[in-house]
């Protein structure tokens, strides 16, 4: 063999850094720096007006700020104290008997606040129905309506959408026919909210006779989320290795019991993530509702059972986002913490719509099976 | 009482073939029942690729049928057709007849072809452990075909462990995923599978890749005890293991049978040069 010579300064170190390595090197420290800084344009904007609309919101909502805080580091601490626990065999009642203290410490604080704050405002913004023309009282008719709108579109959405789903993934032959409801699905996922709105008063409102109402809107807001949730269907249906199936089969199991056996349950909760991130979209959309069933005002029951079911499935009904936009511009005199505290109120719902999708993955990581 | 459906049923498909067909058998073929799986003029495409031409093709019951040849030969598409899980590639097309125990397989209709599967257990080359426990890789076939009786079930996942010599590794940890067994544990796992749903015929597709040389000698043992009971088609490209296990083998180059019989025969003076040099190993 002819004595190539990879590592012109080697001397005496093999290892010595070869020209093309050092500039390898920069040209990778270059690409991770312009990354770092494309993620920072996105985050810190984000973070920036995130903090200002907690902030010009907390006259309102200080107080759930606070127990929401707390909440968090009451159970994380506590969380991570009991995981050390588990690992370090030595000082496990230490570890355990902190976690306890620190558990026992929040809640008890948390109730005497509760008991000698009442008068500072505490949750009436969340709890009180909107008053004097919106200007005074809470969120809690829309609140209860966006909840109900969001509860019954999913009841609606999720058993088509899975089954459709299952079917176009594992049953449907792939000819014309299925190939055109596959494309019709990928397209009504980038159709505007705004065009789903109109659909749903042609069809639901009008046609299928509902009236404005709360299963108008429930159903408009269902059909704009199909599509997202039948290809999340799949693709978790896809994640499954063809090869578990053909293992089945050959053993004479037939579709159906290898399905439920053995696909379903290793893509269950990829399937509910994706619904749950569909939930979070449709607590958020204004354009649906618009024309199909949200109300600008309805007076509800401050109280009692009929203020969690405040609305009939034929009942107009209030929503959270028809709200925001009322208050922030049709509505004179509104306190700017309202205004921000509505806004903030809906972020909300849906970043904790969206962390129990997060949880649900990790779970899912944990407990991957292959 | 859910075993003896089963065994029923495997009954059923030998004495269910249509009655033209067995009267065909019965006047030209007095020993017929011999012929365990028979290939008349079979041929498979893929679209407009052909994978196997019009070949016939004898196997008779209890003996190790050994079938060698080149990559791409079609040697695992063969397998495929006896169990008809060809019907899951939809460009794939077959014609002519399989026939197993005398029934045409494609004549079969409904649930019959889950009976077909169950009748045939199936190992190919790569290891599959389902994602479920040891004990549940291997209950899984039974369970689907109603058996669920705790203690039948246990005698039967210890059987069929130890014919694929696994049960030794796994009787501690019965419950441990499948998927989490090494790649030679999971290839045993997967002819424990394939034995467990008690078949008649047993085809292996290259089955010892995964496997070191010293459990494939101890398997290879198992299969020649087995043959009492099974049925064994054996593809393989160690031509050496086929001339080690096979009563008769079947050489096939490019998508075409060139010859089968005694395995002594075709390793010794097959009638073909091209099978000799495939044998010999100067192929190619
Ligand atoms: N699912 C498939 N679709 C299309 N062609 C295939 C498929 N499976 C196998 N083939 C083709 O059929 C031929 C035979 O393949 P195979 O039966 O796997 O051969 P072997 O098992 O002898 O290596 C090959 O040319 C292969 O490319
Ligand atoms: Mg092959």
């Amino acid at each position: 063999m002819a004595n190539v010579n990879l590592n012109p300064n080697d001397g005496n170190n093999p290892f010595a850094r070869t020209p093309q390595e050092i500039k390898r090197k920069r040209i990778e420290l270059g690409a991770q720096f312009t990354f770092l800084m494309m993620t920072m344009a996105l985050v810190i904007p984000m973070l920036w007006i995130m903090w200002d609309l907690a902030y010009r919101a907390s006259d309102v909502l200080s107080y759930t700020y606070m127990v929401i805080g707390v909440g968090c580091v009451g159970l994380l601490i506590p969380y991570f104290l009991i995981e050390a626990a588990k690992r370090n065999e030595h000082k496990r009642k230490l570890f355990m008997g902190l976690a306890i203290a620190i558990l026992a410490g929040i809640s008890i604080w948390i109730v005497c606040i509760t008991v000698f704050n009442m008068d500072n405002g505490g949750f009436d913004f969340l709890t009180l129905n909107p008053k004097k023309r919106m200007t005074a009282g809470g969120v809690w008719a829309p609140l209860i309506g966006t909840f109900l709108l969001v509860l019954l579109s999913l009841v609606i959405s999720a058993p088509i959408g899975i089954l459709a789903g299952v079917y176009l993934s594992e049953f449907a032959n792939d000819n014309w026919f299925t190939r055109i409801i596959n494309l019709a699905v990928v397209n009504l996922a980038g159709v505007p909210s705004i065009v789903h709105g109109l659909f749903g008063v042609g069809a639901f409102v009008y046609f299928m006779d509902m009236g404005r109402s709360l299963l108008a809107a429930s159903s408009t807001v269902a059909v704009m989320t199909l599509p997202v949730i039948i290809t999340s269907t799949k693709e978790a249906l896809t994640s499954v290795p063809q090869s578990f199936r053909a293992a089945c089969w050959n053993m004479g199991a037939t579709k159906w019991q290898t399905i439920r056996t053995l696909v379903l349950p290793n893509s269950i909760n990829g399937i509910l993530t994706g619904v749950i991130l569909q939930v979070a979209r449709a607590a958020g959309e204004t354009a649906p509702i618009l024309f199909t069933g949200a109300l600008y005002y309805k007076k509800i029951a401050d109280t009692g059972f009929d203020s969690f079911v405040p609305y009939g499935l034929e009942d107009r009904f209030m929503a959270l986002s028809y709200h925001l936009f009322t208050v922030a511009t049709q509505v004179q005199d509104v306190p700017e913490s309202f205004q921000f505290g509505t806004a903030v109120v809906l972020i909300g719902m849906v970043l904790m719509v969206n962390s129990i999708s997060i949880g649900f993955r990790i779970y899912l990581r944990a407990r991957k099976r292959w | 009482m859910n075993q003896n459906e089963t065994t029923q049923l495997t009954g059923d498909l030998a004495t269910d073939a249509p009655a033209a067909v067995k009267v065909h058998h019965e006047s030209s073929l007095p020993i017929s029942s011999d012929i365990h799986i028979s290939f008349d003029n079979v041929s498979v495409k893929y679209g407009s690729d052909v994978a196997l031409q019009p070949f016939d093709m004898q196997i008779k019951r209890n003996e190790i049928f050994g079938i060698i040849g080149p990559a791409n030969a079609g040697k695992t598409t063969l397998l495929k057709s006896i169990n008809r899980t060809l019907d899951f590639i939809p460009s794939a097309k077959v014609s002519g007849s399989v026939k197993v125990n005398g029934q045409d397989v494609s004549a079969i209709r409904g649930r019959r072809v889950h009976q077909l599967r169950r009748h045939i257990g199936m190992v190919f080359p790569l290891p599959v452990g389902l994602p479920l426990s040891v004990y549940e890789n291997v209950a899984y076939a039974p369970r689907r075909a109603g058996m669920h009786d705790r203690r039948v079930l246990d005698e039967l996942v210890e059987k069929c462990l130890r014919q694929a010599m696994l049960w030794d590794e796994v009787k501690d940890r019965l419950d441990m995923l499948g998927t989490k067994l090494s790649g030679g544990q999971q290839q045993r796992l997967t002819i424990a599978r394939a034995l467990s749903h008690q078949p008649e015929i047993l085809c292996l597709d290259e089955f010892s890749i995964a496997i070191d040389p010293v459990t494939t000698m101890k398997i290879e043992d198992v299969l020649l005890e087995l043959k009492q009971e099974l049925t064994i088609v054996l593809v393989t490209n160690l031509v050496q293991q086929a001339r080690r296990l096979a009563d008769n083998t079947a050489f096939f180059n490019k998508s075409e049978l060139i010859e089968f019989g005694p395995t002594e025969k075709i390793f010794s003076e097959p009638e073909q040069q091209i099978t000799l040099d495939y044998v010999m190993g100067d192929f190619g």
